[in-house]
């Protein structure tokens, strides 16, 4: 399949990348550091840890891993769709 | 066999298995030498992306500076990783498909200019050169350590290995070098956390040990609680509350990612795999490979806080284990018996009323002359005296610096030998394959960037590898010169501050070029220039023209200030390049072209 419209595949391609950062911006800056202390208090804790300690020593960097593979995998196929892909 | 033949062996090893690889998958021609001529599968590359990545201040310093400050620590946990994140998403892909070897040329071909071309040189040089510093000393003090020479000799012998693989395997060599250095970093750090993890939490994996239970004394107790408590216990504040303002936490985190995201080193990792498709899969590889290290820290660095305190605090001089006399000698730990009694006491701030806990006077510990009498050397218990006067203001009588809690953390929980053997070839590998990778990155900037495109456009090819290989080996000089003689603290804070220079240059300026047809030449270039300046001044103000506390800007530190150098660096690049003419069409076709993800061809330097 051959379509290649450059502009529908740039703004897919936007579209990914915008909804991926704000998920990277809410479990790094929102839940580890500003909303920290009320997700301490309120939010159910990780084995013994407060979920706020918890996300910003371990939580966070398991979201980026599956950010990427998340991002790799969408990419790809986006990219299959619109006939750029080069069979790797 | 005692532990120093075990560490020979172990890093003999390492070192035959290093240069084997090296002499083997060596670079013939220029292509080979950039970018390992584009072939190198999104695994592997993941791999030694780690192992580049990962430098010896990460790997020793890092669990150290978490045992001591706790949650605080979590801005570099965040920062390091969270910035792969933006790096992958925002950069490597359109970098990759426009196909050039290295950043400067980006720079110079995105803002058609010799100018911009030359500024982005310059900062590559300054932030790799910074760093390259810190890996040589590193090197330098693990050498010294184990051989018992002098610092000098072992900063001269990590010269010559680095120089060996990097100046003539170029970028093939190192890469197939790294793979096998993440491998054996990888094991060095996880096995001695496996092991204390079972000593004290009773689970064999460590990041669940750490929101388990605590299982050393006959109750169990969550183990976090059992931090919180004897750090409160001790007057420290709790392990899991931060001292850092929630702004200036930000802002660092911020300053750290972003950086991250601008460092010319680790782009051009990602030119060395086949195409687009590739540098996504590698990145996810890459960042897989950093998370194994980065998890496991923070649980070296709370497993080894509670095995230091339980192991020294209050127990007398002439019974603690003999790894503290080693660090003693080798200047990592000190202790002032204050009151007198032969015991060790270690106390937080809010033991004393000034709310201090420094135990002596001046930042580091001196030591007398060798040729002193043995009373001013030798205390009374038999430890080691400082030259230092001791601080009366509070009780606090242990000191020692962040870097010892990785190496001493199988000695604390006493370890089989070979496992310290295993840290230290690993120690090792985080030094080299870091120094490795900025050192072609260094002689790329100046052959490629400098030499064939701005000096002397009509270079060959053979030619371009031979100025490379030169400029390595002057590059490695100056680094090692500067790593016997490091100029004083400055090092090791610019290594810090490096990141937020490259936040406020390098990270707005490709950002906007990816992703604006409008921005132009002049917008980027006085950008640019805003930005670092700010950061440059705000930087030196603070740290070495007397600047007080009292007059940060919204309470941020200079380790974070990179992040409003950024800000301010958008804000004048749109501002200047809405009154200047737009940049010509084929720039804004080449802009559009990036983002077309086929057809990327191989990253040469054409």
């Amino acid at each position: 399949m051959n379509i290649n419209h450059p502009r529908a595949h740039r703004r897919a391609c936007l579209r990914i990348v915008l909804i991926l950062l704000a998920i990277w911006f809410s479990v790094s800056f929102g839940c580890a550091i500003v909303f920290r202390d009320w997700l301490d208090v309120n939010a159910p804790q990780v084995g013994n840890a407060p979920f706020g300690f918890w996300m910003a020593q371990q939580g966070a960097i398991i979201c980026f891993v599956l950010l990427l593979i998340i991002y790799a995998f969408l990419m790809n196929r986006l990219d299959a769709k619109h006939g750029y892909s080069e069979g790797n | 066999m005692t532990q120093d033949h075990l560490n020979f062996i172990f890093i003999g090893i390492s070192f035959a298995l290093y240069i084997g690889i090296a002499i083997k998958s060596r670079a013939g021609s220029t292509k080979e030498y950039y970018t390992a001529g584009g072939g190198v599968s999104p695994f592997a590359n993941g791999m030694a992306t780690a192992a580049d990545w990962m430098s010896a201040a990460t790997f020793i310093s890092m669990a150290g500076t978490v045992a001591i400050s706790g949650y605080d620590a979590s801005r570099f946990l965040m920062g390091w990783t969270g910035g792969f994140v933006l790096l992958t998403i925002l950069m490597v892909p359109y970098l990759r498909k426009f196909g050039k070897a290295t950043v400067p040329d980006f720079v110079g071909d995105r803002y058609y200019s010799k100018l911009a071309r030359g500024v982005a040189v310059v900062c590559a040089i300054f932030i790799c050169m910074t760093y390259i510093m810190g890996q040589m000393r590193g090197v330098g003090v693990v050498f010294s350590q184990l051989f018992g020479i002098g610092i000098p000799a072992g900063v001269i012998i990590g010269a010559s290995i680095v120089f060996f693989y990097a100046g003539l395997g170029g970028m093939k060599g190192i890469t197939y070098t790294q793979v096998a250095q993440y491998c054996v970093m990888a094991f060095a750090y996880t096995i001695p956390a496996i092991y204390i993890a079972i000593a004290l939490t009773d689970n064999f994996i460590p990041q669940l040990g750490l929101i388990g239970d605590y299982t050393a004394d006959e109750v169990a107790i969550p183990f976090l609680q059992k931090l919180n408590n004897i750090n409160q216990e001790l007057g420290f504040a709790e392990y899991t509350s931060g001292k850092l303002s929630t702004m200036n936490m930000f802002c660092i985190t911020a300053a750290l990612m972003c950086g991250t995201a601008g460092l010319p080193h680790v782009i051009v990792r990602f030119f060395t795999v086949k195409n687009v498709g590739a540098v996504r899969k590698s990145a996810c590889w890459t960042l897989l490979f950093i998370a194994v290290i980065y998890l496991t820290a923070p649980t070296i660095g709370a497993f080894s806080r509670v095995n230091l305190i339980e192991k020294l605090h209050n127990s007398p001089y002439s019974e603690v284990p003999s790894w503290f006399q080693e660090f003693e000698a080798t200047g990592q730990m000190a202790w002032v018996d204050k009151n007198g009694d032969g015991k060790i006491q270690y106390y937080g701030p809010a033991k004393s009323e000034v709310g201090t806990a420094t135990v002596f006077q001046g930042g580091k510990p001196s030591y007398p002359e060798y040729d002193a009498p043995e009373s001013q050397r030798v205390g009374v218990n038999g430890e080691r005296l400082l030259a230092n006067k001791a601080d009366d203001s509070n009780p606090n009588e242990l000191w020692f610096g962040n870097d010892i809690m990785v190496m001493a953390n199988p000695h604390m929980a006493g370890l089989p030998m070979w496992v310290i053997a295993l840290l230290m070839a690993g120690c090792i590998a985080a030094a080299l394959s870091t120094a490795a990778g900025l050192l072609l990155v260094l002689s790329t900037s100046i052959s490629h960037d400098l030499m064939k495109k701005i000096v002397k456009p009509d270079l060959s090819d053979q030619e371009e590898v031979r100025y490379a290989r030169m400029a390595s080996f002057g590059a490695l000089i100056v680094a090692a010169y500067f790593g016997i003689n490091p100029p004083s603290a400055f090092i090791a804070k610019t290594v810090a501050f490096a990141f937020g220079l490259a936040a406020s240059s390098f990270f707005p300026t490709l950002l906007i070029g990816i992703f604006s047809k409008r921005m132009n030449r002049e917008g980027a270039i006085s950008g640019m220039i805003c930005g670092i300046v700010f950061t440059i001044s705000y930087i030196i103000y603070f740290q070495f023209l007397g600047g007080h506390k009292e007059q940060y800007f919204l309470g941020i530190t200079p380790e974070g200030i990179g992040f409003i150098g950024m800000l301010i660096n958008f804000a004048v690049s749109f501002i200047v390049s809405s009154f200047t003419p737009a940049p010509p069409q084929d720039v804004q076709d080449m802009v559009e072209s990036i983002h077309i993800p086929s057809g990327s061809g191989d990253a040469s330097d054409h």
